[in-house]
C-alpha cells in the first residue's frame, strides 16, 4: 500500500514559476475533502462546547488508563513490525537465502488481511476449546485483551515495514558497506553503523503507518476485548445516551493520532537519506549453512502464523459448517458498489486536484496535500461519528444516504489517489501540455487528451488502492451506512462478536478473494 | 506509458454501473423504517412473515437498543424512524421522555400486563427477559454459585465472571440495580466486579458461547441465550441458574416497542406493534426466541420455570430510564467501560 509520505517525497521534473491556478481547481479540491472536514469541525465544535462536562470527560482517571493502554499497544505493535519486517526484508533482499522470490510475497501477503479478520481467526483458533484445541487436543491459552490485539495489529501492519525498508535496501549504493567491511568492520557492527542509519527514514515512514494503524484499528480491539480508545469512544458512543462523552473522546483520539506524527517526525529529524544512484546490483550476502536454517525457521514461522493460521481457520471454519446463512450477495454487493463509487469519485476528483497541486503548487497548494494526508490520519471511529452528528441534524433527506457514506469514503481515502496521481503528474513534463495549448487546444481538451492519457497508470493505482482501503472499512461504515445496507466488513464483524465463526469465515473469505485480484494487479504493474 | 482507452472507458463503464445500483438501492420500495435493537437472527423472520401477511415493507436498521435510543434523541424531528423496537424499558423510556414517542391505542396497551409496559402508555412490551447466571455444569454446580448477583464481588471469582459491559441489557441491569438498591450500593458492586478481572464480551450471545466453550465459568445474561444454544446443538455443558431472592439478579424486564411521533405512517406503524402482539408473534417468542410471551393465551417454552414464580422485584419502569446513563457513568468509572 502506498504511504501517503510518498506525496512528499516526488521527483521535481522542472522548476518553474507556478501560475495561478483556475478557481475550478480549487472548488474540486473543496469539494473531495469537505464530507470529512466539515463534520469533523463541527465535532470539535461540539466537544468544546459541551464545556466542564467534556474537561471532566478528558481529565478522569479512565481517559489517563486509557491513553496509557492504548499507548501500550501502539508501541508494542511498532517495535514488533519494525523488528520483524526489517529483519524480514533484510533476508529476503541482502542474502542469498534460497527461494528469496517466494519468500518476498509470502511475508508481504499478509498486508491484505484487514485486522479483524486477523482478529477473528486468532480467537477463534486458539482458546481451551478453539479450532487448534480440537485439532490437536490441547487445551490453549485464550487469547484476548492485550495479547490478542498486539498479535493481530502486528501481523496486519509488518508489511508496511517489509515493503517499504525492502525497496529502501534496494536503493542503497553497496560500495559505503563494501568500504566499511574493507576496512574490517565485522558485518554486525556493517549492519548496526552503515546500513539502519541509511534506513531511518525508511523504518521512520513504516512504523508512522503501523502506530497509526494500531492507534486507529477499531475492528481488532474491539473482537478482543481490549479497551483501546477506539474501543471506549464506540462504547461511549453505543451505551450512553448523551453523546457529549464520546464526542469528546473522539477528538483526544485524534490529538494522540497528532502525538504519534510529531513524535516521528523528531525521530526521524536529523539529515534525511537521500538514494543515491547506484552503480551496480548490491552483492547478496553469503549465510553460513547455521544461519541459513536460523533464516528459513524464522521465515517459516512467519509465514505459519501471519499467513496460514488466518487462512487455514477460515477455511477450517467454512470447511466445518458450509455456508450456514448462504452467500451474502447482498453485502457482497454493497462493498463492491459502494468501493467502486469511492474510487471513481476519488480518482475522478484527484486528477484536477493533482493538476492544482502540480501544475499550480504554491504555499496554498501544500496545504491541499496536508489536509488531505490528515484527514487520511483521523481515526475512522472519530469520522463516523462526526458525520453522524452533522448529516442527522442539518443533511434532512441526504441523512442514512449511500450518498453520504461514499462522500465521506471519497474524502477520507482521498489523499491514497491524490498521492498516486501526483506522483504520476510530477514525472510528466509540462511542456506537452504547453505544447498541446499552443497548438490551440484548450484547457480541457489538453487534460483530456494529453494529461490523463498520461497519468493512465496513475488514475489505475489511485483507484485500486481506494477500492481496496474501502472494501476493509469498518467503523464509518457501522456508523453512518444507510439502514438496510450491509457490507462483507459488517458482516464479519457482527457475526464474529456473536462467535458465530462459521458465519463470519463466509463473508471474511469473500473479501479476501475481491481484494486479491486488485492487489496482485498493484504489486505486479506498478514496479 | 501508453493511453490504455480501452481500459478507460471500462473503468467509465464500471463507475457508471456502480452509480445505478448504489442508486437503485437507495430507491427501495419500503414503507416503513424500523430501529430495532433486537438483532437480525432474533427477529429478522418475524418481520419477514409480517411483510408477507400484510404487505407492508419494512427497512430495518439493527443496532444496539442504547444506540438507537441516542439515535433518535439526536435526530429528534428529523428522524427516518417510524417504529422503535427495543430490548430493554431503559431505552424505549429514554426515547419517550425526550417526547419523540405517540401515544399507543388502548386496545394494544390492553393486550399487556401493565407491569410491562409504559405508565403513560407510549410504549408496550413484547415479550419478557429475565436476568440469570450461566455456568459450566462441568466445574460448577448450582451450590457453588452466590445466592445474589453481590456475591460475584468475592475474590473468589476473580477472572470467572463474563459480562457485556457495552451491552443494552446489562447497563438496563445496572440502571434497575440503581433504582432498587441506590447508586452507592450500585457502584460498589461495579467496583467489586471490577476488580475480579471479568471477561468483557460485546453481547450475551458470546458470553453463554465462552461459557460452553469453556473459556469463562459463568456469566451475567438474559436467560433465553442459552435456550437458543440448545435449541441448535442439543445438550449443552451450559445450564441457566434463576437467583430467585426477589434482588437485582432476579429482574424479569420486557423488551418492547413504541411508534415514533414524527412516523409519517402511523397507521402502518401500530399495525407492526400489533402484529408483535398477535398470537403468532407471541408463539414465535415463546418458541423461536425462547422468552417470556406478554399477552395472555400464550405459555412459555416447557423447562421454564413461570413468570410469577421468579420472585421478581417491583420496578419502576419510568426512574429506569433516567437513571441509564448514571449507570453507563458508573459502568466507566468502575473502568468496565
Amino acid at each position: 500500500m502506498a504511504a501517503p509520505g510518498s506525496l512528499i517525497e516526488r521527483p521535481v521534473v522542472r522548476r518553474r514559476q507556478a501560475r495561478p491556478a483556475p478557481v475550478i481547481l480549487w472548488v474540486v479540491a473543496t469539494l473531495a475533502l469537505a464530507p470529512a472536514v466539515v463534520p469533523f469541525a463541527f465535532l470539535i465544535g461540539r466537544a468544546v462546547a459541551g464545556g466542564s462536562k467534556a474537561f471532566d470527560t478528558v481529565f478522569s482517571d479512565r481517559t489517563a488508563e486509557l491513553i496509557l493502554n492504548t499507548a501500550s499497544l501502539v508501541v508494542a505493535v511498532s517495535l514488533t513490525a519494525a523488528v520483524v519486517g526489517v529483519a524480514a526484508a533484510w533476508v529476503t533482499e541482502r542474502t542469498d537465502l534460497p527461494g528469496r522470490r517466494a519468500w518476498r510475497v509470502i511475508v508481504a501477503l499478509p498486508l491484505v488481511l484487514p485486522s479483524y479478520v486477523i482478529a477473528l481467526t486468532v480467537i477463534s483458533a486458539l482458546g481451551p476449546r478453539g479450532l487448534l484445541a480440537d485439532a490437536v487436543g490441547l487445551g490453549l491459552p485464550t487469547v484476548r485483551g492485550f495479547v490478542g490485539a498486539w498479535w493481530s495489529l502486528s501481523v496486519a501492519t509488518y508489511p508496511f515495514v517489509y515493503l517499504i525498508v525492502g525497496s529502501a535496501l534496494r536503493r542503497i549504493d553497496p560500495a559505503v558497506e563494501e568500504a566499511a567491511r574493507g576496512l574490517g568492520s565485522a558485518p554486525r557492527t556493517v549492519f548496526w553503523r552503515i546500513v539502519v542509519p541509511q534506513l531511518r527514514e525508511a523504518i521512520g515512514a513504516g512504523v508512522l503507518l503501523s502506530a497509526l494503524y494500531s492507534l486507529s484499528d477499531f475492528g481488532a480491539v474491539s473482537l478482543v476485548g481490549f479497551d483501546s480508545f477506539t474501543r471506549v469512544v464506540y462504547a461511549q458512543y453505543a451505551g450512553r445516551l448523551d453523546r457529549t462523552p464520546a464526542t469528546v473522546l473522539a477528538v483526544v483520539l485524534v490529538l494522540l493520532a497528532v502525538v504519534v506524527v510529531l513524535v516521528e517526525s523528531r525521530l526521524r529529524r536529523g539529515r534525511p537519506f537521500v538514494p543515491r544512484p547506484i552503480s551496480r546490483p548490491t552483492r547478496a550476502m553469503g549465510l553460513t549453512q547455521a544461519q541459513r536454517a536460523a533464516a528459513t525457521a524464522g521465515l517459516s514461522v512467519l509465514g505459519l502464523l501471519a499467513l496460514a493460521l488466518p487462512l487455514g481457520t477460515l477455511l477450517a471454519w467454512v470447511g466445518r459448517n458450509p455456508a450456514p446463512d448462504g452467500i451474502p450477495w447482498s453485502s457482497l454487493a454493497g462493498s463492491v458498489s459502494a468501493s467502486l463509487l469511492a474510487a471513481a469519485a476519488a480518482v475522478v476528483l484527484a486528477v484536477p486536484t493533482a493538476v492544482l497541486v502540480v501544475r499550480h503548487g504554491s504555499a496554498a497548494t501544500r496545504w491541499v496535500e496536508r489536509t488531505a494526508y490528515l484527514t487520511y490520519s483521523i481515526p475512522h471511529i472519530t469520522v463516523g461519528l462526526a458525520v453522524v452528528f452533522v448529516a442527522s441534524r442539518y443533511l434532512g433527506p441526504l441523512y442514512q444516504s449511500m450518498w453520504v457514506l461514499v462522500g465521506v469514503y471519497t474524502a477520507v481515502f482521498f489523499a491514497l489517489a491524490l498521492g498516486a496521481l501526483a506522483s504520476a503528474l510530477s514525472q510528466v513534463s509540462p511542456s506537452i501540455e504547453e505544447a498541446s495549448r499552443g497548438l490551440g487546444r484548450g484547457a480541457w481538451q489538453t487534460l483530456l487528451r494529453i494529461t490523463i492519457p498520461l497519468v493512465w497508470r496513475g488514475i489505475a493505482a489511485g483507484g485500486l488502492l481506494v477500492f481496496l482501503t474501502t472494501m476493509k472499512e469498518l467503523p464509518i461504515t457501522l456508523l453512518a451506512r444507510p439502514t438496510g445496507f450491509d457490507t462483507l466488513a459488517i458482516d464479519v464483524w457482527s457475526a464474529a462478536g456473536e462467535l458465530l465463526y462459521s458465519t463470519a469465515a463466509v463473508p471474511a473469505l469473500l473479501l479476501l478473494l475481491v481484494s486479491a485480484l486488485p492487489t496482485y494487479v498493484l504489486a505486479t504493474r506498478q514496479r | 506509458m501508453r493511453y490504455d482507452s480501452r481500459g478507460f472507458r471500462l473503468g467509465l463503464v464500471v463507475a457508471a454501473l456502480a452509480l445505478v445500483t448504489a442508486s437503485c438501492s437507495d430507491a427501495s420500495s419500503t414503507t416503513l423504517t424500523v430501529y430495532s435493537g433486537r438483532s437480525e437472527n432474533l427477529v429478522g423472520p418475524l418481520f419477514d412473515r409480517f411483510t408477507e401477511e400484510t404487505g407492508i415493507g419494512l427497512a430495518v436498521r439493527y443496532a444496539g437498543s442504547t444506540d438507537l435510543a441516542a439515535t433518535l434523541r439526536e435526530e429528534g424531528s428529523n428522524s427516518p424512524a417510524d417504529v422503535f423496537f427495543a430490548q430493554d424499558p431503559a431505552s424505549l423510556g429514554a426515547v419517550a421522555e425526550a417526547g419523540l414517542l405517540a401515544t399507543l391505542p388502548d386496545d394494544l396497551l390492553g393486550l399487556v400486563d401493565p407491569r410491562f409496559s409504559d405508565a403513560r402508555g407510549r410504549w408496550v412490551g413484547t415479550s419478557g427477559r429475565a436476568r440469570v447466571v450461566v455456568y459450566d455444569t462441568t466445574r460448577l454446580s448450582p451450590d457453588d454459585l452466590p445466592s445474589t448477583v453481590f456475591g460475584f464481588t468475592e475474590p473468589e471469582w476473580a477472572g470467572r465472571v463474563g459480562i457485556a459491559p457495552t451491552n443494552g441489557s446489562f447497563l438496563a441491569f445496572v440502571a434497575a440495580m440503581i433504582v432498587i438498591k441506590g447508586e452507592t450500593a450500585t457502584a460498589a458492586w461495579l467496583d467489586g466486579l471490577a476488580a475480579n478481572h471479568p471477561g468483557k464480551y460485546e453481547k450475551n450471545s458470546p458470553i453463554v458461547a465462552a461459557v460452553e466453550g469453556g473459556e469463562i465459568e459463568t456469566g451475567l445474561v438474559n436467560h433465553y441465550y442459552l435456550l437458543r444454544l440448545q435449541a441448535e446443538e442439543g445438550e449443552t455443558a451450559a445450564a441457566n441458574h434463576f437467583l430467585a431472592n426477589g434482588g437485582p439478579g432476579s429482574l424479569v424486564m420486557p423488551a418492547g416497542a413504541g411508534v415514533l411521533a414524527t412516523s409519517d405512517d402511523r397507521e402502518s406503524a401500530e399495525r407492526l406493534i400489533e402484529f408483535l402482539l398477535s398470537m403468532e408473534a407471541q408463539r414465535y417468542f415463546a418458541e423461536e426466541t425462547f422468552e417470556y410471551p406478554l399477552v395472555s393465551g400464550v405459555e412459555p417454552v416447557a423447562g421454564l420455570p413461570p413468570l410469577e414464580l421468579l420472585g421478581a422485584p417491583a420496578l419502576d419502569l419510568s426512574a429506569l430510564a433516567r437513571a441509564l446513563d448514571r449507570a453507563t457513568d458508573l459502568v466507566a468509572e468502575a473502568g468496565l467501560l
